[in-house]
Formats: structure tokens, sequence, C-alpha cells
């Protein structure tokens, strides 16, 4: 059986690799895809912890996130399809109305 | 069976009158306002009229007490609305509602050319509710109300022309020098409560009677004295607080004679008389009350003599008659102090109004150094003021002779009296002899000083003369009826006010204020007996006084006749010769301008230094605007973190989340 601290080490790695992609990349979608991956980083955390205690929680709490990241995938996708219509751009340096 | 007599009533009728005009005189006519004003007034007069009847003809019971309501209730301590009727406020009540009601008749014509006619009965009207509070109060509490609430209505008629600079500031200097009296009487009533437990007249004078004389060290009852009487001194205008009373004179006439000679001013004087038993057994507050009356007395008097304005020559003798009336309350005669308080108030109040009726008939000039045989002109007006000259004087058989020689006489026998007071009474009368008489001479004989009636309407239109600005009438003319009926009531007033004699008016009161004397007092009411049968024994002594009294005034009289009439060239050189000494007395001996150094600079620059700039300024304002402006400093330089930038913002998220993941691995293995 694979010990509790190498799932986690993957999902610390994972979560590292998301916040990486988050911070230095440009392309919204590849943002996107970052935030993916931090959060199948935590699900994979939660799975790891629900065999280990034998909870059965931490499986559906991943199936929220799923469910989630799915739904926030859709609202997501098109926020960036009216982004790139309007800006004609999808580098997020340029997409910087938030400042006052 | 005690009648109920509805003593509320009489106070409350003026204040009907009051919120009447008050509040719908604006809409109201000339006419309506009058009729309002006088009728309530004199509704007030007619009830005390027939309390007075009652009081005389059925032998109501004394102290008549009427209680309508609880006011203050704290355990022991009760405060009630009650009204208090005995000889002593009978007397009050009497002369105010009587004198009050005829200066009301008077303004009515005085002031019927002046705008805010309605604004000046409601006021006058309250005055008249708050003065009769003052003397009906049953307990020194409701006293009290009645004390600030004519100060206020003085304030307001003082200010009546309020668009007038200096009318605005006597109101306010009259309204705060009164505060500085009003402080030592709230002390004297936390006193009253803390000692006594109740502000009740009876139950106090209850206690207090049971106490013993405080001869020779000074106690409680002394310093409740003090405290009074430096109500009283602010209230009545003695020194050191008299200051107010002359700018008073800014005021519409009428007003300088119903409040500021009749009845407010005389407030104080009712106010010791009604402590009595206070006084009674605090010989060192009885001889401060003495000390400051005659000082009083002759230092106004003496400033008195050098004014040309003939309502302030009025005003310093208003002060200096108080004197006298503190004078007599100070050597324990107090019947005597309020014998002249009523004579005083009829002729006082008649010598404003006749005052107010030359400045009315030659259009608001007030400077007796350009009047001058208005005889002829204004018969009526002439001959009433003579009448209330010769009274104030103390001429037999005038009242004024009376009173103050019944006070001179006290003065002299008293056991509390010296022949010091009596001596500077004496010169006092003489002096107050001559100035009144100066102010007759020059007013009404020898040559008219003013302009000449031709164009003499340009008078009127002087900025901040006394006196109705526009009514055309050519030349120097008599007053209306309307203001020379009550004029000639009080001129007989004045003649024969005094004729009830000082012995019949002394055993009148003397159930108010004999029977509670202590009992050193009742040895010495005896000692006094013998002590005056001695005097009768000897005859001449009594006459004596009289007669130097009289002297007293016949010289004033020969030497305002020389000085004014025969040789109206001599008071320049007199003035002249007396050099620094003269222009001192011209200018009030510079005390308010002592006053303005000693107080009024110091508080004002206090004020401005201290409290406004360094205070004000330099603490809370710059506490607030650093505050202020170091959170724009701060937001200033935070603004930039909000760079609008997407991955600045997760970049300090992910910072954030570090440091706090990193927190807890801290805290975790501490």
């Amino acid at each position: 059986m694979v010990p509790l601290s190498y799932y986690l080490a993957l999902s610390g790695i994972l979560f590292a690799c998301g916040v990486t992609g988050f911070l230095i990349k440009r392309n919204i979608i590849t943002i996107f895809m970052s935030i993916e991956l931090m959060l199948n980083g935590v699900n994979l955390s939660f799975v790891a912890f629900a065999a280990h205690w034998h909870a059965l929680s931490g499986q559906i709490f991943v199936f929220f996130v799923m469910v989630v990241a799915a739904a926030e995938a859709g609202v997501g996708l098109a926020i960036i399809i009216a982004v790139y219509r309007t800006r004609e751009t999808l580098n997020v340096d340029r997409v910087n109305l938030l400042k006052l | 069976m005690t009648p109920k007599l509805h003593l509320w009533l009489i106070p409350v009728l003026p204040l009907i009158g009051a919120a009447l005009n008050g509040l719908f005189g604006r809409r109201f006519s000339r006419q309506t306002v009058a009729a309002v004003a006088l009728a309530f007034c004199g509704a007030a007069f007619v009830l005390g009229l027939w309390a007075a009847a009652l009081f005389s003809f059925s032998s109501l019971p004394v102290p008549h007490l009427e209680s309508l309501a609880t006011w203050i209730r704290a355990g022991s301590f009760q405060v009630d609305f009650a009204f208090y009727l005995d000889q002593l406020s009978l007397v009050m009540l009497l002369v105010v509602t009587g004198v009050g009601f005829l200066i009301h008749i008077y303004s009515v014509g005085y002031m019927w050319q002046e705008g805010g006619f309605y604004r000046f009965f409601s006021y006058l009207n309250l005055f008249m509710f708050f003065m009769l509070t003052l003397v009906l109060a049953n307990n020194y509490l409701m006293m009290f109300i009645g004390w600030e609430g004519v100060g206020l209505a003085s304030y307001l008629l003082i200010g009546f022309w309020f668009t007038k600079d200096s009318a605005a500031s006597a109101g306010k200097k009259a309204f705060i020098v009164n505060r500085v009296g009003d402080f030592g009487f709230l002390i004297a009533l936390l006193l009253l409560i803390k000692h006594f437990g109740s502000l009740n007249f009876e139950q106090v004078f209850q206690s207090a009677s049971k106490m013993p004389a405080e001869a020779a060290e000074a106690g409680l009852l002394t310093a409740i004295g003090l405290l009074l009487m430096l109500g009283a001194a602010g209230k009545s205008a003695q020194i050191p607080l008299y200051v107010w009373l002359p700018d008073a004179m800014e005021g519409p006439t009428p007003v300088s004679a119903l409040i500021h000679a009749a009845t407010m001013v005389t407030a104080g004087v009712y106010m010791v008389a009604r402590s009595h038993v206070i006084f009674d057994r605090a010989p060192m507050a009885l001889m401060v009350v003495a000390i400051i009356g005659t000082l009083t007395a002759l230092f106004a008097a003496t400033i008195g003599v050098a004014q040309t304005d003939i309502k302030k020559v009025l005003a310093y003798s208003t002060i200096s008659q108080l004197g006298y009336m503190f004078m007599a309350c100070g050597v324990a005669a107090y019947s005597a102090g309020i014998f002249h308080l009523m004579t005083h108030a009829f002729f006082k109040g008649l010598l404003f109004l006749a005052a107010g009726s030359v400045i009315h008939a030659i259009g608001g000039e007030q400077d007796v150094r350009r009047m001058g045989g208005l005889k002829e002109h204004i018969p009526w007006t002439f001959w009433t003021m003579t009448m209330a000259t010769f009274a104030i004087a103390g001429f037999p058989p005038f009242a004024g002779f009376v009173s103050k020689d019944a006070i001179l006489c006290r003065v002299y026998s008293s056991p509390y009296g010296s022949s010091v007071y009596w001596a500077i009474g004496v010169f006092t009368a003489l002096l107050t002899s001559f100035y009144m008489f100066r102010l007759w001479f020059l007013t009404f004989f020898g040559q008219y000083r003013g302009e000449r009636s031709g164009d003499h309407g340009g008078a009127h239109a002087q900025p901040g003369a006394d006196a109705p600005p526009e009514h055309g009438h050519g030349g120097i003319h008599e007053s209306p009826k309307v203001m020379l009926i009550p004029l000639v009531i009080l001129a007989v007033l004045s003649v024969a006010g005094g004729w009830v004699g000082s012995a019949r008016f002394e055993k009148f009161l003397s159930p108010v204020f004999h029977a509670r004397a202590p009992a050193s007092n009742a040895e010495q009411a005896a000692a006094r007996e013998t002590r005056a049968r001695e005097h009768k024994e000897e005859g001449a002594s009594e006459a004596l006084l009289t007669g130097v009294s009289i002297g007293a005034a016949a010289l004033g009289l020969y030497l305002a006749w020389l000085l004014y009439h025969r040789r109206p060239q001599l008071p320049q050189q007199i003035a002249h010769a007396l050099g620094g000494f003269y222009y001192a007395v011209a200018n009030k001996y510079y005390v308010d301008e002592l006053y303005a150094i000693l107080f009024a600079k110091p508080l004002v620059d206090g004020s401005t230094r201290i409290l406004w700039q360094s205070i004000d300024q330099d603490v809370i304002d710059a506490t607030l605007d650093n505050s202020a402006d170091g959170a724009r400093h701060v937001s200033d330089s935070l603004r930039h973190m909000q760079s609008g930038n997407l991955r600045s913002y997760a970049g300090w998220i992910a910072f954030g989340a570090a440091a706090v993941i990193a927190y807890m691995i801290w805290m975790g293995t501490r």
C-alpha cells in the first residue's frame, strides 16, 4: 500500500505547479487550466485522506469540488469568449479595467 | 373655612396675555394687542386687589397657602407648585401689579409708533408673569424660577431694539452680570437643601429659627446669608455688580420704569426681607448687607451728579435708592426697606415715565445739556415730574421723605446700626437732592438748548435715540392722554403714598418680621423699646434726625438752584477746578474699564489664546486634521496595490496564503 505522504507530496506538487502556472502565465486559458490543476491537487489530498481515515465525507467533498469546477469552467470559458470579443486579446496584463 | 383665592391665576393671567400676543400678535391690530395686554395685566391687578380686600375686611388668615401640585419629590425632599400670601407678598403683589398696570397703559402711548408693538407687550406680560411668580412663591425654587425669568424678560426688553449694537450688548451685559449673582443664589439654595432638606419657606424658617444666632463666629447661616446677598446684589444692582443697570437704559423707557426701577431690581430687597429669619441670625451677613447698601447709595449718588443723560441719572439714582433699601435691611429694619421699596416704585416709576414723556416731547433727545425751558411746553409732565423730584429728594410731606426718614431713623437707632451709616445716608440724601434738582433745572428751566423746533425733525432721525423714530410732529409737544393719566396717578401716589406712615406700615408687616425673631433679638427689641422711650424723653433726638435730613434735602435744592439756574456758568468752572476727580466721576470712576481689564479682558484673552487657539485649534482640530491627513497619506500609498493586474492580485493572495500557512506551521511547532 502506498503511504499517505506520497499522495500528499504529489498533491502538493500539483498544487505548486498550478500556483506557479497561475502566476507566470499571461494567457487566460493557461491560467484557467492552472486553476483546474490546483483544484485537482486539492482533490487528490481529499481522497487520500478519505481513504486513509476510512471516512466517506472526503470522497463526497471531491464530487462537490468537481461539480463546482465544471460549473466554473462553463462560466469561465463564456467569460473568456466575451473578453476576447471585446478586447481582442487573452493577455491578462492587458485586461486591467479593474483598476480605478 | 379659608376662602379659595386662586392665587395661581394672578401670575398665569399675564402669561396667557404674553402667549396670545406672542403667538398671534403679528396678525392682531395694535388696538387688539394693547387690549389683550392691558386686560390680562389688569385682571391680575384686580385679583390682587381682591386678595387685599379679603385680607383687610374678612380677616383672611395669613399666611395664606395654596398648593397646586407637587413638582419635585425625591425622598423626603419635596417642592410644590404652591403660592404663599402674607403681608409682605401682599405689598409686593399690589406694587407689582398696580405700577405694572399703569406702566402698561403708558406703554400703549409710548410705543404706539414702534415696530414690534406686539413683541413688546408680549415681553412685558411675560415679565409680569415671572415677577408675580417670584413674589408669590412658596419656596425658594419657584422664587428662583421667577428670579431667572425676570432676568430673561429684562434681557429681552433691554435688547428690544436689537438691531442697535449698543442695545444688544447692554442686554448681554445685564444677563451675564446677573449670572454672577445667580451663581451665589443657587449655591445658597443647595446649602439650604443640604442642611434643611427643604426649600419651602415655612420649613426652612422653622428649622432656622431653632438655630442660635451666629454672633461671634460665622457659620452656616452666615454663609447662606452672604450667598443670598450676592444674588441680591446682582439682581438689585449693588456693588460690585451694579454695572449692568446704567447700560440697561438702552431699553425703551417704560421698560426702564417697570423693570429697572419699580419692580425687578427690588426683587433682591424682597428676597433679603423674605429670608430675614436667616439674616436675623447672621449678624455678620447683616453687616455686609448694610455696608454694601451704604456704599452703593453713596457711590451711585456721586456718579449721578456728573451724568448728562437723563435716563442715566435716573439709573444711578435707582442704584442709590436700592442702596438705601439694603441699608435698611442690613440693620434688620426690613419693614422700612420694604416701605421705601413701595414709595420708590411710585416716584421712580413716575420719574422714568416723566423722563420718557420729556424724551418723547423733544423727539428722542436724552442729553440734559440739550434740554431746558420745557416747563411751559409740557406742563403736565413738568408738574408730575416735580412731584416725583420732591419725593425722591425727601421733602415732606412727599412719600420719599417718609420712607427715607424711616430708614435713616432706624439706621441710627437699630442695634445693628451706627451713626456712620446714618451720616453717609444723610450725605447721600444731600447728593440725591442735588442731582435730582440739577436734572429738574436743566430740563425744565432756562432756555431751550436743543435744536429749534423748526429743524427739530432732524433729531428724530438720530440713530440710537430712545424714542419713536418717525412720528411727524411739529415742535415740542405734550404727550397724549394715555401717557399722562398714569403720570398723574403715580404723582398722586408719590405725594400721598407715604402718608400711611412708617409706624403703621411696620405694624402691618410685623407678623412677617417678628414672628420668628431670634431670642436675642427679642431682648434687643425690648432694649430698643426702652431706647426709643429714652429717645422720646430726649424728645429732640428723633426730630433732630428728621430735621437734619430735611436740611440736607433743602441744601441740595439750594446748591442745584445756585449752580444750574442762577449761575449756569459755575458748574463748568467747578468741574475745571476739580480736574481729574471730576473726570473720574463723569466717567463713572472707570469701573467699567476696571472690570474690563480685570475680568472681561482676561476672559476674552484666555478664551482666545487658551481655549480657542491652544485647545480648540491646536489640540482638538489638530488631532482631527492630522488623523484625517494620516489616513489619506496611508491610503495614497496603499492605492497602488489596486493595480487592476490580475496576476499581481493572485500574487498577493498566494503570498497571504503562504504567510498564513507559515504562521500556522510556526504555531504548531512551538
